[in-house]
């Protein structure tokens, strides 16, 4: 097996996402992403691939957009304020089906907000990420070692249902360091790609990425056609992992570094004697709902965690559709939630107060 | 019988969406010469923008994408980054290059990216119905300045190839138009130009055509290239604003 080394989750992100055969980086100075950028910046030349810092953010998801297009691995990192700025491009690789990897290191908002870690961008990165009907694959890391993981699977997953995948880290994951295993090179697993502009070659007819329909019934046919992948993609790709979930009357759901300080939250709980039980979406979309709903069949109540005012609640909410009640906890603004608070949050529940 | 005059290869057989005497389709003509005579037709990818030209992705029979309203030079970017052995242009009009996409413009070109830009001066926002453009001249009237273009309130017409040529990674800005069979001649040369300079590693070349909207601009065809000359080449004179490697120029082939 490969060795153990030990990185900052931005670097073992970059690393990775070389690895994954992404040797096309686009992106805007921003912290607390900028270790991501400047491990590319400094990798890139040496393996012949591209370091571009673009003007903006909104020339860097387009750039993005023009490498997916040609039919090459690309991807830009950012933080939430970048972000806002390529739900432009993000909608029109969604309308033209260009997979491609685009990483969001949260931070506090909105506005300009703070430069701590945050999870106030769930709404964006699940329901309306830009204009117009569309979803993108979102896959949330709590440790580096899924941060490493997750960019394998954000590519596979992206090119299999041709949707811009995301992986949606913060501050916290970001610049945290842990031990990892890098992949082995060679284990990147491509599809082809028919549709992609690499000039005709005088070999087929010619090939248009597009996004603009101005028949209204054929801009329909060509959404509910997405919207079936998307259905496959609910139906196969939901991931979550349990934690004393078997047992638990009291399950928190939780994703990112938020999950870590619950997963300490519910082993406390059950050393005093409280079942708590932590449900981790993995993928944020599609939603882990068949878990919740599993875990409801033996669960008294939910409790959703978050560094956001409430975001992902809903989602719990929708899955559970009023079967159990369904608490929030959250602080905000890059400030992060103790153990002992969740342990508090999980204490009201349990006494029904 | 002798065919004396045919449609380019690099044009498909789809009818232009053009309105009658619109200048866009004797540039995509010379556009599909160009390619045609080059042989690149193959490796060539064609970014149309949002405009009036925003289906020229039909009309071009090289590969094609359709970008946002001004990031045809990042997608372009994208492009040419992941495969510089492809050759990359990009078509805008004035709203989307000098308005929307200014950003985007100015970067590629300092950046010397290794493209082709066409860009088409029309003075005004042919597919939303006539509005203010960056380059709509001063008194100028338009649907958002029907008083005429003010300055004091609006400000100036934007003079784009005067503005990159200051940039060092611009190897060609020429500014060209067809309101003649001579200038036509010219406008020709300049674009094959711009495209033999991708080919041969050159940088970033612009051909700004001054073009003219006849349909927005409320006039016949004929007046509208009347009226073109006698107000918009004044304003956007002819000729070559920056050209890194005159050696090359003149006519080759
Ligand atoms: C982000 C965005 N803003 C506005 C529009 C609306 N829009 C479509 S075309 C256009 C103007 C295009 O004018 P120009 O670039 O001069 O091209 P022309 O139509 O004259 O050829 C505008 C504002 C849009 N499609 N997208
Ligand atoms: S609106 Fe103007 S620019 Fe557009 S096609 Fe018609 S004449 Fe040409």
């Amino acid at each position: 097996m490969a060795e153990k080394v030990l990185m900052k989750g931005n670097e073992a992100l970059a690393e990775a996402a070389i690895c994954a055969g992404c040797h096309h980086f686009f992106g805007y100075p921003i912290t607390p992403q900028t270790e991501l950028a400047a491990y590319m910046a400094k990798k890139m030349p040496k393996i012949g691939g591209t370091y571009l810092q673009a003007e903006s953010e909104l020339a860097s998801i387009n750039m993005v957009l023009g490498a997916a297009a040609a039919g090459v691995r690309a991807m830009t990192s950012t933080s939430s304020p970048g972000l806002s700025l390529m739900t432009e491009g993000i909608s029109y690789m969604a309308g033209c089906d260009l997979p491609a990897l685009i990483v969001n290191v949260q931070r506090g908002g909105p506005g300009l907000g703070g430069i701590q870690p945050s999870q106030a961008d769930y709404y964006q990165a699940t329901k309306a990420t830009g204009h117009g009907d569309f979803q993108l694959i979102v896959l949330a890391p709590s440790t580096v070692q899924e941060m490493v993981d997750m960019v394998f699977l954000a590519f596979e997953l992206g090119e299999k249902y041709r949707m811009p995948a995301m992986l949606f880290s913060d501050g916290l994951l970001g610049q945290m360091m842990e031990p990892v295993v890098l992949p082995e090179p060679g284990d990147i697993k491509t599809v082809e790609k028919p549709w992609a502009v690499t000039g005709h070659g005088g070999k087929r007819k010619h090939n248009i990425v597009n996004s603009l329909y101005l028949e209204p019934n054929l801009l329909e046919d060509t959404v509910r056609a997405r919207y079936e992948r998307y259905a496959e993609a609910q139906r196969t790709e939901q991931r979550c992992e349990e934690f004393m979930v078997d047992d638990a009357e009291i399950v928190l759901v939780a994703y990112g570094a938020s999950s870590r300080i619950c997963r300490s939250a519910v082993t406390t709980a059950r050393q005093q004697g409280i079942k708590a039980g932590l449900i981790r979406p993995i993928t944020v979309w599609p939603f882990p709902n068949d878990a919740i709903q599993k875990a409801a069949s033996h669960a008294k109540a939910f409790l959703s965690v978050e560094m956001s005012m409430g975001q992902m609640v809903d989602d719990v909410r929708l899955a559970l559709n009023g079967a159990r009640p369904t608490y929030f906890y959250g602080r905000t603004g890059g400030m992060i939630p103790s153990p002992a608070e969740v342990l508090e949050e999980i204490k009201k529940i349990q006494e029904g107060k | 019988m002798a065919v004396v005059f045919e449609r380019p290869h690099a044009l498909t057989d789809k009818v232009f969406s053009y309105c009658p005497g619109c200048p866009h389709g004797i540039v995509h003509r010379l556009v599909a010469e160009t390619i045609d005579e080059l042989g690149i037709e193959d490796r060539t990818i064609g970014i149309s923008p949002v405009g009036c030209s925003v289906t020229a992705y039909d009309f071009f029979a090289c590969d094609m994408v359709e970008a946002a309203h001004g990031r045809a030079p990042a997608v372009a970017t994208g492009i040419k980054r992941a495969r510089p052995d492809n050759i990359v242009f990009t078509y805008q009009g004035d709203g989307d290059l000098a308005a929307i996409g200014m950003a985007e413009t100015v970067h590629a070109a300092t950046r010397g990216e290794n493209i082709t830009v066409i860009f088409i001066n029309n003075a005004i926002y042919g597919m939303t119905g006539g509005q203010m453009a960056p380059t709509t001249l001063p008194g100028q009237i338009t649907q958002t300045t029907p008083y005429g273009r003010d300055v004091k309130a609006a400000g100036y017409p934007i003079r784009v190839c005067e503005l990159l040529s200051t940039l060092d990674g611009v190897a060609l800005a020429q500014r060209v138009t067809v309101d003649s069979v001579k200038h036509v001649r010219e406008a020709k040369k300049a674009i094959k130009r711009a495209f033999e300079n991708q080919v041969n590693g050159r940088g970033y070349s612009i051909i700004e055509v001054v073009s003219a909207c006849p349909t927005n601009w409320g006039l016949t065809p004929s007046e509208a290239l009347c009226w073109l000359r006698d107000n918009m080449l004044p304003y956007y004179p002819l000729g070559v604003y920056k050209d890194a490697y005159p050696e090359e120029g003149g006519a080759k082939k």
